[in-house]
């Protein structure tokens, strides 16, 4: 073995250790949020991710009513956790429209199936246009969209039990 | 008074820590100074005090003394006997403490018993385990002291968190923690051997058992951490890529490549760098598994308790020593002589690609893991998932499973595929003949019905050393060998036959009617609450139906705990011969029904089967290696006695 390929795994391990410091100076409970919050969801229709349900347009977020925009995969383990506290916001009468990044039709369907839909439309987002498009860096997060299409907040993560009455205090301010 | 005794023994014991690392240190001018030969005796008293210091915590968990912070704010008078125990390192600074325990009776236990090497390697090998050590202590005594006394003492505990109130995970970090140890010292054998220069198969054979015993509790740590996820997390699936998981994953496919690499080194004499390169390997994946999980810098489903500072102390102790064995690799591998050479077509050929195969794979599972850690420095958020690691594992995973299957039949430094070309023939037509039966079958998976066809031609494959020898003179490691590679096979299959025939499904099911998942029948028979020693549940009593069999009894549960409040799923599991029946139960619908989700995953409990088989196949090789090494003492030192009475005459 010639010398300096010897280094490699050091030079190698040097970088991660660099990387990971850096990594831990940087606040990691401060999460980057969207800059859109307060703009209006910029033009879009997505064909529907689901037979059972529409697809989504810009158009079906300007009708008036706040709605939740939830953006999920069936892929993210965090979706299936906060799928029952979807489901308890939609017992509550909220609207919520999915946007399913990167997704096939099957897998949707089978998530959908096991975990419960509480989507009225899913649109398929199938190279993160959506997503990127509001902000969203990851899945899943959840928006609040007022009745004019206006982005009022964004929960960033899965929804859990806490954050059921802080979207709806949200949801109630939208209207 | 107790918690003070555990503190103090702990204080005692990294002291003697640092003595062992500096006479293992004087020991190498002079290997018979006064202090060099204190290494020894510091070693194994300090395996000593460390054991005390971690029964003393045993004992005030036990008797849930509430004056103590990490028992006020773990347990919980309430709690179970065995999960009050179990509480003592179901948290940070407990883990740490069970962590150096173990450690430290591993240093102890080499310096009473390892005498093949020379005593400068090995006074060097028990220096670098006392300087992992010493890092080790000062985390615990600096930054988490698990006998802090509060000003105050609580009146009730806090409880352990339900999720961790299960009997298979009172066990699983612990055997984790085993098999990282482990590493330890083979991590620490290898930095000896690098300081002076010995890399040998005494080296090897010194250094197989620890690497075979980590490699056991790690297989083993890994197949029940996979059932835990599986039967506890509710949600059918028994593995997610997730940074823990694969946090276990990456010391165990090291660990694998090692004792492989080690085994060359003992019979052959080659490969001697590359084995001395995964030494350090193994152990940095298990330290950069700790601090992974410990750091809360990845996100993950395992909730842990996360704290930066600690993460910046793991980090700090993971550059200093990865760092500086990987600096004292680069500084010395290339003086270390080179080894025996092979052809390519022997069993080390087939071995070094068994190696190169399972780095590869290592790398792949280190860089899907890391790689939400390098895009976040840019700002982009990402999370790697099945679709990155399940094919691109693949590529590699294949190729060297089917080498597997034939390369325990090649024979060492040079052999012709010629002469094992019937096998060969024998495997594919195997191999090739299952997946034909599969895509009958109907399953159109390419992974899964792959992993299907090389598991059959690997379980028989995995025999094939054994044929025209007289089993009864077949070494107990050979067996070892044979027993571990079915036990792959084994998994493998389990492993595909879930993903290619497993029917899942969710219904709203009113009690008194039935629904049908595969060959199940079932039906809901009465939904009651029930309660246990800290939390209430709603129980549905089902009656499952194997095709006309008898029905049997299921109660799937959705509990309340109370301290701290939280809400799980029991799910139940009904076991056949031919795979399991997953059943959970889920919120009352509005219209009165329950909803139900149910699994039939056929051949599933292969997965966890051929893990043990794989941890049983490791144990019998070390009971062969083992008593290999004494037969070999033995000769050798009966033989030192003949020279003795020879030069006596």
């Amino acid at each position: 073995m010639s010398n300096w390929r010897l280094w490699v795994p050091l030079g190698l391990f040097s970088l991660f250790c660099g990387l990971a410091a850096y990594q831990l100076t940087q606040p990691k409970d401060e999460f980057v949020n969207s800059a859109m919050i307060g703009k209006a969801v910029p033009d879009f229709a997505l064909r529907p991710a689901h037979p059972e349900r529409p697809g989504l347009t810009v158009e079906n977020l300007k009708d008036g009513k706040p709605k939740l925009l939830n953006i999920w995969a069936s892929w993210c383990v965090p979706c299936i956790a906060e799928a029952p506290h979807l489901d308890t916001l939609k017992r509550q009468g909220v609207e919520i429209v999915g946007v399913a990044i990167r997704d096939k039709p099957e897998d949707v369907a089978r998530f959908l199936a096991n975990y419960g839909n509480p989507y009225t439309r899913i649109g398929a987002d199938d190279l993160s246009e959506v997503q990127l498009s509001i902000g969203s860096s990851g899945v899943p997060e959840t928006f609040v969209v007022d009745g004019n299409g206006v982005i009022r907040h964004q929960h960033i993560g899965d929804v859990r039990a806490e954050h059921v009455p802080l979207l709806l205090q949200k949801l109630a301010e939208a209207e | 008074m107790i918690a003070e005794l555990g503190l103090a023994a702990l204080w005692i014991a990294a002291a003697l820590s640092v003595l062992q690392l500096i006479g293992g240190a004087a020991g190498q001018r002079d290997e018979q100074s006064e202090l060099a030969r204190l290494v020894r005796p510091a070693a194994i008293i300090q395996g000593l005090l460390a054991a005390f210091a971690f029964l003393m915590l045993l004992w005030l968990f036990a008797v849930t003394d509430l004056s103590v912070k990490l028992v006020a704010t773990n347990s919980h008078s309430a709690k179970p006997m065995i999960f009050k125990l179990s509480g003592a390192w179901g948290n940070h600074e407990g883990s740490m403490l069970l962590w150096i325990t173990v450690m430290a009776l591993a240093g102890g236990l080499i310096a009473l018993v390892e005498r093949r090497l020379p005593e400068k390697t090995m006074l060097a090998t028990l220096a670098a385990q006392a300087f992992v050590g010493i890092g080790f202590y000062a985390f615990l005594l600096l930054s988490s002291n698990p006998f802090e006394r509060l000003p105050q003492p609580a009146l009730e505990g806090n409880g352990l968190n339900p999720l961790l109130q299960d009997i298979g995970l009172a066990f699983h970090p612990p055997t984790l923690y085993f098999g990282y140890v482990g590493l330890s010292v083979a991590f620490s054998f290898a930095v000896g051997a690098l300081l002076t220069r010995k890399v040998g198969p005494d080296f090897a054979r010194a250094m197989r058992p620890w690497v075979l015993g980590a490699w056991v509790f790690l297989t083993l740590g890994i197949t029940a951490g996979s059932y835990w996820a599986y039967y506890e997390l509710g949600w059918g699936g028994w593995w997610f890529w997730d940074p823990v998981e694969n946090a276990s994953l990456m010391p165990w496919l090291a660990a694998t490549a090692l004792l492989h690499s080690v085994s060359v080194l003992a019979a052959r004499d080659a490969l001697r760098a590359w084995t001395i390169m995964l030494g350090v390997v193994a152990f940095s994946m298990s330290m950069l598994g700790t601090f992974l999980v410990r750091s809360g810098i990845l996100t993950s489903v395992h909730a842990f308790a996360v704290d930066p500072e600690r993460g910046s102390f793991i980090l700090f102790l993971l550059a200093i020593y990865i760092g500086g064995a990987l600096l004292l690799f680069a500084l010395r591998a290339g003086s270390v002589a080179e080894g025996e050479r092979f052809a390519i077509t022997s069993r080390e050929g087939a071995l070094v690609f068994n190696n190169v195969m399972l780095s590869a794979i290592l790398g792949i599972v280190l860089l899907g893991t890391l790689y939400p850690l390098l895009t976040e420095a840019f700002d982009v958020r990402v999370s790697v998932g099945p679709p990155y690691f399940n094919p691109v594992g693949a590529i590699f995973t294949v190729p060297m499973l089917i080498v597997m299957a034939v390369g325990p039949l090649l024979r060492w430094r040079n052999d012709t595929i010629d002469r094992i070309k019937m096998p060969i023939a024998m495997i594919a037509a195997i191999m090739v003949a299952t997946l034909v039966l599969v895509l009958v079958l109907g399953a159109y998976s390419l992974l899964a019905d792959l992993g299907l066809a090389i598991a059959v031609g690997l379980a028989i494959g995995s025999f094939l050393p054994l044929r025209g020898r007289k089993l009864s003179r077949v070494p107990i490691a050979t067996w070892g060998m044979v027993m571990a590679h079915f036990g792959i096979a084994v998994s493998l299959f389990g492993m595909a036959s879930e993903s290619a025939f497993s029917e899942e499904k969710l219904a709203a099911v009113a009690v008194g009617s039935n629904t049908q998942v595969g060959p199940w029948t079932v039906t809901l028979s009465e939904v009651e609450p029930v309660a246990g020693p800290n939390w209430t549940a709603i129980q549905g009593s089902l009656k499952a139906q194997y095709k006309d069999g008898k029905a049997i009894e299921l109660t799937p549960q959705s509990r309340n705990f109370w301290a701290p409040p939280q809400e799980t799923s029991e799910s139940t599991l009904a076991t056949r011969w031919n795979g399991q029946l997953y059943a959970v139960i889920g919120n009352q619908a509005s219209d009165g029904r329950w909803q139900l989700r149910l699994w039939w995953k056929p051949f599933v409990t292969l997965i966890w089967y051929g893990g043990i088989l794989v941890a049983l196949g490791g144990v019998l090789a070390i009971i062969g290696r083992v008593r290999t090494d004494l037969k070999r003492r033995h000769a050798k030192s009966r033989n030192a006695q003949r020279k003795r009475e020879v030069a006596a005459l």
